[in-house]
């Protein structure tokens, strides 16, 4: 028996599975995803200023559909501040 | 009334296709229904054996494709369910001897004086994929608790969403509760989770299923086999019928060791 195993196999298979599943659903690599990220957020910054660091944007299975899903922090206005 | 087609199919190989047919079909016909099953793996074919009719056959799909044979002349009779009848695959052709209007209308002539027609998939999603769904009315998807079968059952999946085929069932073959127990196996949760579509069975791995095709004689016949019991119950929901869902959690060592001594297993 392997005591010192990390993690069961089952869990690591589910983890595997779905992102796996996720980019054949939507014929997007990984590679893909993240230039798709990139230019988002260029897209973004043109209007507002945002926190790049704190940017989360992930395709997520819905069911058999798929999403993606964005959370955008903005950082405060500096206008806003100084008023 | 006219027959139910029910296509199995699964995208990877060697998952169970072929015996979920072959234990479908013929629990269908223990339930007295008229079942014809076709074999779809043209060039690889495989139910006859599973079924242990491989002697008896003179023509098959193809001969009746292209006029060498009646319909009626190429549907093999069952040993032992005279209600159950088998249309073999050619063994020495491929794949496009075979169209997916052909299936149609194969169907189409069998519908009236059957319950159920039962096709069997070839593995992958090519022509003898396309040929076997051609006709369904349902089909159901086979796969194993396992990351290839897993993968491969989803693009089959999107492909039958894709040519409006309606969501298809799942079928859970060859669970291991004790390795499912240990978390080194994907529960039928984590499958169903992943897959999205609706369950029909959980088939626990089960070492009579191969005993049963090397006789030729499929286990649900077999009152005694877990795996048995659960293509039983598949064939059950596949009438209509709202059967629970057997508890498959792996018994104790000692209850196992109990079973042995008292000759029950």
């Amino acid at each position: 028996m392997d005591f010192f195993r990390r993690k069961r196999s089952a869990v690591s298979a589910k983890e595997r599975l779905q992102l796996v599943l996720v980019h054949d659903r939507t014929d997007l690599t990984p590679g893909q995803l993240e230039s798709l990220k990139d230019d988002l957020l260029k897209a973004i910054s043109r209007y507002i200023e945002i926190d790049p660091d704190a940017v989360r944007i992930e395709l997520e299975k819905d069911g058999r559909a798929q999403r993606l899903v964005a959370d955008i922090p903005l950082k405060n206005s500096s206008r806003h501040r100084a008023g | 009334m006219t027959a139910q087609v029910i296509t199995v199919t699964s995208g990877k190989g060697g998952v169970g296709k072929t015996t979920a047919v072959a234990n479908l079909a013929t629990a269908l016909a223990m339930d007295g229904k008229r079942v014809v099953c076709i074999d779809g793996d043209i060039g690889l074919r495989n139910l006859d054996v599973v079924m242990g009719l491989e002697n008896r056959i003179v023509y098959d799909i193809v001969d009746v494709i292209e006029g060498r044979c009646k319909l009626k002349q190429a549907m093999i009779r069952d040993k032992h369910y005279p209600e159950m009848h088998l249309i073999p695959a050619a063994q020495t052709r491929d794949k496009n001897a075979v169209s997916p209007s052909d299936m149609i209308r194969i169907c189409k002539d069998l519908r009236a004086d059957a319950d159920f027609i039962v096709i069997d998939s070839p593995a992958g999603i090519e022509r003898g994929f396309r040929n076997a769904i051609a006709a369904a009315d349902s089909v159901l998807v086979v796969t194993n608790p396992e990351v290839s079968a897993v993968r491969d059952a989803d693009r089959v999946v999107g492909i039958l969403e894709a040519e409006e085929k309606g969501s298809p069932a799942l079928i859970i073959n060859r669970l291991n509760p004790t390795l499912v127990k240990n978390n080194d196996m994907l529960s039928a949760e984590d499958v169903l989770d992943l897959l999205g579509i609706r369950l029909i069975g959980i088939v626990p791995e089960d070492e009579a299923v191969i005993i049963g095709s090397n006789r030729g004689t499929p286990i649900v016949t077999d009152g005694k086999s877990k795996a048995g019991q659960a293509f039983r119950n598949i064939a059950k929901r596949l009438q209509g019928e709202d059967i629970p869902f057997m508890d498959l959690a792996p018994q104790s060592g000692l209850w196992n060791a109990i079973q042995r001594l008292t000759g029950r297993k």
